[in-house]
């Protein structure tokens, strides 16, 4: 290293939105006014993870990580610093070490239990500099795979890994480029699935942000042991920092010849182009997206036929998940033993989940296969804020379940989590507490699967809008007992009569809601309550007259005029003008507003 | 077909330009689409029939693509359109009060735009912000941690 130190700043997506640009533009103008900009090296870099906390900035060699950064707070940071060597205490993380200073971030709760594979890149390199990726072992792996192994020989370490898709299926890697392999045509494709469309995940989504080199490696790598010479990356529109990424990343390769006619001068061909999805969660299903691809309407086709005997422009066609090809670099070149000693006896190596919810660590987290939800939740995750008590994750988006709190000990598998009636999904893991209602959320993913059927097949399109007014009977206490059997009945039929994936899936989460929080509907059903106060319909807003110092502050935040009273009078709630709105249980000090 | 130009002669020139260049592409259709909403903002009716006419298909399948995927608009929007995140990070922590909110002081629904062109309401999916959620953005500018305090406050900033 020429310079001596390093500063890295985030530009994810979520440090992006917090201004971390400007915090880039004012680190390089003080650097310069300083004259330190050829000793210290300024990197913008993908995710670090700890979103939550961005924006971040780390200062290496020390390893320093700096939280909820300002601009405003550069010029402190370079002075005291970089300069001085003193840094600054209010920006750190707060953790200490038993002797009161200050962890390494990646000995903190968070990072600790973490173990950076996939994400390896992310928040180390500088992702529109094809030479920092080069400068880790970029391209070494596609390197060694053409000139020291045969493409079958390639598969069979994919296999022998027992790398699983990690798209949500969980369906065999190797097995399925032997598929393509096997696949006999004059053309044939490499499609990266980077549509991400579980509502509340982006793991794929900073993959691409901080390292695309490792997913257009993996997609060369797949080509030459299926036989392949063109790829396609479908990615969401929705992402419009990780398309530029991919667009500069492609770009740099095919400007040093690592992509092209002649790829690395090693005589194959490989090249890749982007299509951009428009907003239609079923783009994600494998089929459609091929039809989306293809720029058409992005409807699933029937299976069989399987891409990898005839998917894209009729071609026989392998298509693998952003994360699932970012596990392959490392794969060929430390081998299959390595990667297979990670993880559970069927699941192996990492997974990346994206937490988020009712917690204080919200970000990015990378665990090997088999750790248990309390480590997550608890260590990783650093607890439930407020206080309030744990009460179950949701997994596996709109297709997944909810894990109760009394499972929370489970190890995080492929299996484990079928099991248990939810699954692993993309990589959501939504941590929900005591205020959130079960039947919301059921209601809130079957509203989104109605809204995202393609239509195409009447259980999926006519079965999933029966369910949803069902559930908002019960969220309204319309419902009837026999209406929850009738609920679970239609689940079933939905399930098995379903043309793809999302129909055969949808009422996954009411199913699981029923089975561990059935109590949670029976109040909605027979005793017309929410006991998480969330069913607008059901929960009434009465002041404790006990509690109630009659400051007339809840009067005067109540848009409807509902409320009356004295000052230094008891006030109370008119009912029937309520719109149950929440501003005076936001607006009372004294906690004496209850629903 | 007409041979009139569409839009501002600048934005026939490019969308030309776009169509041109799409010719030597494999399915080049909705790639077409997504460029020329680009470039007018929204598809009328006259760019779907020059897309078709262009690639040899029919004006039904262009719209048909076009009403498929919700990123596609057949009408005009707000000069601000205020995207609420609905995804499951965002709603657990309350986004849907937020929109709630917005449809109040706005008095439109997701989808809709003010009588003075003004805002366009959308309900949007994940944008990948969860660990500030619940999230909003308001063209490019995306806004974190919101409560339902902060709705007057951000439409203020776009009061121009
Ligand atoms: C409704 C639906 C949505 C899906 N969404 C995604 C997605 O967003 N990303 C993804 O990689 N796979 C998604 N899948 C799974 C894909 O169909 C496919 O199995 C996957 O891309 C295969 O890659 P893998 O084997 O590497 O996991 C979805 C499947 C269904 C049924
Ligand atoms: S199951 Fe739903 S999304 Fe899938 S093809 Fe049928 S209607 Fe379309
Ligand atoms: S704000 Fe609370 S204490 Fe004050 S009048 Fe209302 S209920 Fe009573
Ligand atoms: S975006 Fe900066 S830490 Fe995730
Ligand atoms: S759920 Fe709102 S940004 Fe992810």
């Amino acid at each position: 290293m020429l310079e001596r130190a390093h500063i890295l700043v985030c530009g994810g997506t979520g440090c992006t939105s917090g201004n971390s640009k400007k915090i880039f533009t004012e680190f390089e103008r003080i650097l310069k006014d300083n004259k330190l900009d050829g000793e210290v090296k300024l990197i913008m870099t993908g995710c670090f993870g700890l979103c939550a906390r961005g924006p971040i900035v780390v200062v290496y060699p020390d390893g320093t990580f700096y939280q909820h950064v300002k601009p405003s707070d550069v010029e402190e940071i370079v002075v005291e610093h970089i300069l001085k060597g003193r840094p600054v205490e209010r920006l750190l993380n707060k953790e200490k070490d038993e002797d009161g200073s200050v962890k390494p971030f990646n000995e903190t709760a968070f990072y600790k239990s973490q173990h950076r594979l996939v994400l390896r890149n992310c928040g180390v390199i500088n992702p529109e500099n094809i030479d920092e990726y080069l400068a880790y072992d970029g391209y070494l792996a596609y390197q060694k795979a053409v000139t020291e192994m045969t493409p079958q020989e390639v598969i069979d370490v994919i296999k022998a890994s027992g790398l699983r898709g990690r798209g949500g299926g969980g369906f065999p890697t190797g097995t399925k480029w032997q598929f393509a392999r096997n696949s006999v045509s004059d053309k044939k494709f490499v499609v990266c699935n980077a549509d991400e469309g579980d509502p509340g995940a982006f793991m794929d989504r900073s993959v691409l942000e901080g390292d695309p080199h490792s997913v257009i490696e993996a997609m060369m790598i797949a080509g030459y042991a299926i036989g392949a010479d063109q790829g396609y990356i479908y990615v969401r529109a929705e992402y419009p920092i990780a398309v530029s990424r991919l667009q500069i990343a492609i770009a740099q390769a095919l400007e040093y010849g690592i992509l092209g006619d002649n790829a690395m001068g090693l005589g194959h061909k490989f090249n890749i182009e982007l299509r951009l999805g428009a907003g239609a969660f079923v783009c994600g299903e494998e089929t459609a997206l091929l039809n989306s691809t293809e720029g058409k309407r992005g409807e699933p086709r029937q299976r069989p036929p399987f891409p990898a005997v005839k998917g894209l422009f009729g071609k026989p066609t392998l298509i693998n998940n952003v994360e699932t090809y970012a596990n392959i670099t490392s794969i060929i070149l430390k081998g299959a033993d390595w990667f297979a000693s990670m993880g559970t006896e069927k699941s192996k190596g990492t997974k990346v989940f994206a937490l988020g919810g009712k917690i204080h660590n919200t970000g990015l987290v990378e665990i090997p296969m088999g750790t248990t939800l309390r480590t997550i939740i608890e260590e990783i995750g650093g607890g439930i804020p407020n206080g309030k008590k744990f009460k179950a994750a949701q997994t596996g988006g709109p297709s997944g379940g909810c894990i109760p709190a009394s499972l929370i000990d489970t190890p995080i598998d492929y299996d484990n989590l079928i099991a248990i009636g939810s699954m692993m999904g993309s990589g959501g893991l939504i941590v929900m507490d005591e205020d959130n209602c079960m039947v919301d959320i059921a209601k809130f993913f079957l509203e989104f699967t109605v809204d995202e059927s393609c239509g195409k097949c009447t259980p999926c399109r006519v079965g999933n809008k029966r369910l949803y007014e069902m559930l908002d009977k019960v969220t309204k206490g319309e419902a009837t007992m026999e209406d929850l059997d009738e609920m679970e009945a239609l689940c079933h039929y939905i399930k098995e009569n379903s043309l793809c994936g999302l129909g055969q899936t949808a009422p996954n989460p009411v199913l699981s809601t029923l089975r561990y929080f059935k109590d949670e509907y029976i109040a909605h059903v027979r005793d017309k309550k929410c006991p998480a106060g969330v069913c607008k319909a059901l929960v009434s807003y009465e002041i404790d007259p006990a509690l109630c110092v009659g400051c007339g502050l809840c009067k005067r935040g109540c848009p409807v005029g509902a409320i009356s009273g004295e000052i230094r009078q008891v006030h109370v709630i008119d009912p029937k003008k309520c719109i149950k709105c929440g501003a005076c249980i936001a607006a009372c000090r004294k906690n004496a507003i209850k629903k | 077909m007409s041979k009139e130009i569409i839009g501002t002669p600048q934005q026939y020139e490019q969308f030309c330009q776009v169509l041109e260049e799409l010719k030597s592409v494999p399915g080049p259709v909705m790639k077409a689409m997504q460029s020329a909403q680009d470039i007018y903002g929204y598809l009328p009716i006259e760019v779907q029939s020059k897309i078709a006419s262009t690639f040899g298909v029919s004006l039904e399948e262009v719209y048909g693509i076009a009403t498929f995927y919700s990123q596609f608009n057949l009408n005009p929007k707000g000069k601000y359109t205020i995207g609420i995140c609905l995804g499951t990070a965002c709603y657990v922590k309350g986004s849907g009060a937020i929109l709630d909110k917005f449809k109040e002081k706005l008095g439109i629904s997701p989808g809709e735009t003010t009588a003075d062109r003004k805002f366009t309401l959308d309900a949007t999916r994940c944008i990948g912000c969860c660990g500030l959620a619940p999230v909003l953005t308001v063209g490019g500018e995306v806004f974190g941690n919101l409560t339902v305090d902060d709705v007057d406050r951000i439409l203020a900033r776009y009061n121009d």
